[in-house]
């Protein structure tokens, strides 16, 4: 049982983790447009020739 | 004229020499769209960046201040192919999205919780609990205890605030039994974890609260997500007036920023934007959605202008006037803080529910405890006992029960093109008896339509068709659509009058009676179509008289048969009786009533109410505001003034009328899919009761109970999207 000494904090901090990220997000506004973010990712804009 | 266009109403200074504004722009539909925005936006010299937002089909663009005008970016917008409007952000907008990420962040809080907590638990139900285990036991319920105890308070705030306050107003909502199973089975844990107990419900309270926020977060943003249309709907439609500033120049600017005591222009052929009285000039003006009547009124300096009403004939300057003093403008405001305060006090159908629910919940964790009491046991385990049954019963599929059949149904309306004002316009709209229609822009076309087609020559109708394009004016617009011209014949208007031109040779005329002085060939055209206006083709030989009006919608007839087959419909008219009669018998509709004042609705309205039937009103005019807000439910159409739109529970988009059948049939099926979805989870509950009087659930089974009524609510919800 010892094992659980570190597999607990372990698992407390994964999740916290991904809470956090989570938070993050939200507070970023990666929420706010749920279908242009579809396409932004297929989108060419990073080429230098598309470059604004 | 080209006029100036006024937007400073709409420029944000997020940073310091930082300009920004934010604009809908209809027409982004996919990734392409987004692209050429932003980067043809960027390249336009002082702007910092563009970002289109797709869901919401807004581009918020910022600029170094000074570098260059407003009106620039919508120019280039223009060019780029992207007509935009300006839109200011309502501060109800940023309440709203602030109570959807609040919302967000609970859930997200709760669902970590939960996860971990079970993670826990689950290592309990498979054998950890073993009672040569027991400390471990009682370090998971610690560990569990610890992460359960704050995010349950901060998740479940949500819950315990809107509880707090249905206490405080003396009633029950869903709130209230949430809350109290949350706490009570988190304090009846603690006590157990404290007590080297066995059993903890830890994961019960959390798992609750995550499937209840769930159905908060769907709910709000769907809410958001039709009053974001709504807005857009709102900015595209927007309002501007031309503003006379000093020295007689007409500055274009939004509806917003004009002031009691300004001058506007109104000029033939536009809608005034805003109320006022007329200073000078005279004019023939369409007041339809206003009043309902038809026929135009002539207007001269002193008379009252009302927003909404279209201007017909000649240019007005108008002093926009506030105050009262106007007859209908004061009897639809009494009659609107009147109808208000009487707003029906609809109880909405979970909190009916829980209003039953919840004392025979309570009543039964009480009979518990004095049970076991009375048995023998003692008063720790009697209580714990009783809590068990608390927490069994807590509403946790009850509550999903009604939220997420109206999300799928508000959803599946909003893609027949028809948004709902409010949830609750659901469950109101399914109580219905009679169908009530005003007339003119409701059964009616807004827009108006040739109505003596078939005694014109198609050549005629061609003619005056290409020299209709030269024309401005609303009815020469309407020739213009029914001929499918396409070709225009360039010729001169004259304001107020008609348009002439040379064409092939010939002297060509097109506009009223007198411009074209055919008064003895409208006669009979005039008797013929009494509520029609005429306009008339003058060629060098004869005159061709069209009449136009409002026509029925397209599918009006169909609609409202439809309707008929399981609502009575009535019409109530603010219109003359030739006018209403002809529409009542085209539709089939057996009672109606025309040269209705807004009171005389409200009256019909409540003998309805009074006898019962529950009515639904669709209408859309300034005179319909106070009936929308006195009957049970209303829809109006999307080209409603906006005081009738402000009272409306709905709103239908298009020309079709279909979006009204659509709305009563689907409401019914979401009224009999909550009123399922609640027994459902009632009877699933009920079921699980007898375990919990008879002290044999463990939290496993409460977990199992729980997560399984959910899951068959929502999935019975889903059933809602056809109707």
């Amino acid at each position: 049982m010892n094992v659980l000494v570190y597999l607990v904090p372990l698992a407390l901090a994964l999740g916290g983790l991904g809470l956090a990220a989570f938070l993050w997000a939200l507070r970023n506004g990666q929420f706010d447009d749920l279908d242009g973010a579809a396409w932004r990712a297929i989108s060419d804009d990073d080429l230098p020739e598309n470059r604004g | 004229m080209t006029d100036a266009l006024d937007l400073a109403l709409y420029v944000r200074r997020p940073l310091d020499g930082v300009a920004a504004m934010d604009l809908v722009v209809d027409g982004v539909h996919c990734g392409a769209c987004i692209a050429a925005i932003e980067t043809g936006l960027r390249k336009q010299a002082g702007v910092r960046g563009a970002r289109v937002n797709l869901a919401s089909k807004r581009v918020t663009v910022e600029w170094n201040e000074g570098a260059l005008e407003p009106p620039a970016i919508l120019e280039r917008l223009e060019a780029l192919g992207y007509p935009a409007y300006p839109f200011s952000a309502e501060t109800a907008d940023s309440v709203d999205k602030a109570s959807e990420q609040q919302l967000l962040r609970c859930l997200g809080v709760a669902a970590f919780a939960a996860m971990n907590v079970m993670l826990l638990s689950v290592s309990l139900w498979a054998g950890a609990d073993s009672d040569s285990n027991s400390a471990t036991r009682d370090l998971f319920h610690w560990l569990s205890a610890l992460i359960a105890l704050p995010c349950a308070a901060y998740a479940g705030m949500p819950f315990f605030i809107s509880a707090a306050r249905a206490l405080r107003g003396g009633s029950l909502n869903m709130d209230v039994p949430i809350s109290l199973g949350v706490v009570l089975a988190l304090a009846l844990s603690v006590f157990q974890t404290v007590a080297h107990q066995r059993d903890a419900y830890f994961d019960s309270a959390l798992m609750l609260l995550t499937f209840l926020l769930a159905g908060r977060v769907l709910d709000q943003h769907m809410r958001r997500r039709t009053r974001d249309f709504a807005a857009n709907l709102a900015a595209i439609r927007a309002d501007r007036a031309l503003k006379l500033v000093d020295g007689g120049e007409a500055r274009e600017t939004p509806i917003a920023a004009i002031h009691p005591g300004d001058l506007v222009l109104v000029r033939a052929g536009e809608r005034a934007a805003v109320d006022g009285t007329v200073e000078d000039g005279r004019s023939e003006v369409d007041q339809s959605l206003v009043t309902g009547e038809t026929l135009p009124v002539a207007l001269s300096e002193g008379a009252r202008i009302y927003a909404g009403t279209l201007n017909l004939t000649g240019a007005l300057q108008v002093r926009v006037t506030k105050e009262a003093g106007d007859a209908l403008l004061d009897e639809v405001n009494a009659l609107l803080a009147r109808a208000a305060e009487q707003r029906s006090s609809y109880v909405r159908l979970a909190d009916r529910a829980a209003r039953l629910y919840a004392p025979v919940v309570h009543l039964a964790a009480a009979a518990t405890f004095l049970s076991w009491l009375w048995l023998g046991a003692g008063w720790q385990q009697s209580l714990i006992v009783a809590i068990t049954v608390l927490i069994i019963t807590c509403p946790c599929a009850l509550g999903l029960a009604v939220p997420a059949v109206q999300v799928v149904a508000a959803g599946a309306l909003f893609r027949r093109g028809l948004i709902l004002n409010s949830g609750e316009a659901l469950e109101r709209l399914a109580q219905a008896g009679t169908v009530v229609f005003d007339k003119t822009g409701t059964l009616t076309d807004p827009r108006p339509a040739l109505a003596n087609g078939a005694d014109i020559a198609p050549e005629d109708l061609a003619l005056a068709g290409s020299l209709a394009l030269s024309s401005r004016h609303p009815l020469a617009r309407t020739i213009a659509r029914a001929a499918r011209a396409t070709e225009p014949i360039s010729g001169h208007e004259l304001p107020g009058q008609g348009v002439t031109a040379l064409h092939e040779g010939r002297r060509l005329k097109l506009g009223s009676v007198a411009f074209c002085k055919a008064e003895a060939e409208a006669a009979p055209v005039a008797a013929a179509f009494p509520d029609a206006s005429l306009i008339v083709l003058r060629t060098p030989e004869r005159a061709i008289v069209f009449a136009v009006r409002q026509g029925l919608r397209p599918d009006a007839r169909e609609t409202v048969a439809a309707i008929g087959r399981s609502h009575e419909v009535e019409i109530l008219s603010g219109d003359r009786e030739p006018a209403v009669a002809l529409i009542a018998r085209q539709l089939g509709v057996a009672h109606f009533e025309y040269g209705l004042k807004p009171k005389d609705k409200i009256e019909r309205l409540k003998a309805l109410k009074a006898a019962g039937k529950r009515p639904l009103m669709v209408g859309d005019g300034l005179n319909d505001a106070p009936a929308l807000a006195a009957a049970h439910v209303s829809i109006s159409p999307i080209s409603a003034a906006h005081i009738a739109q402000a009272q409306a529970d709905a709103l239908f988009l298009g020309e079709r009328l279909a979006p009204v059948a659509d709305a009563l049939s689907l409401a019914a099926k979401a009224r009999r899919l909550m009123v399922g979805n609640l027994w459902l989870s009632l009877v699933y509950n009920l079921l699980a009761v007898p375990l919990a009087v008879t002290g044999q659930v463990t939290p496993l089974v409460a977990a199992l109970a729980m997560s399984g009524s959910s899951i068959l609510v929502t999935l019975n919800a889903l059933r809602a999207r056809h109707a």
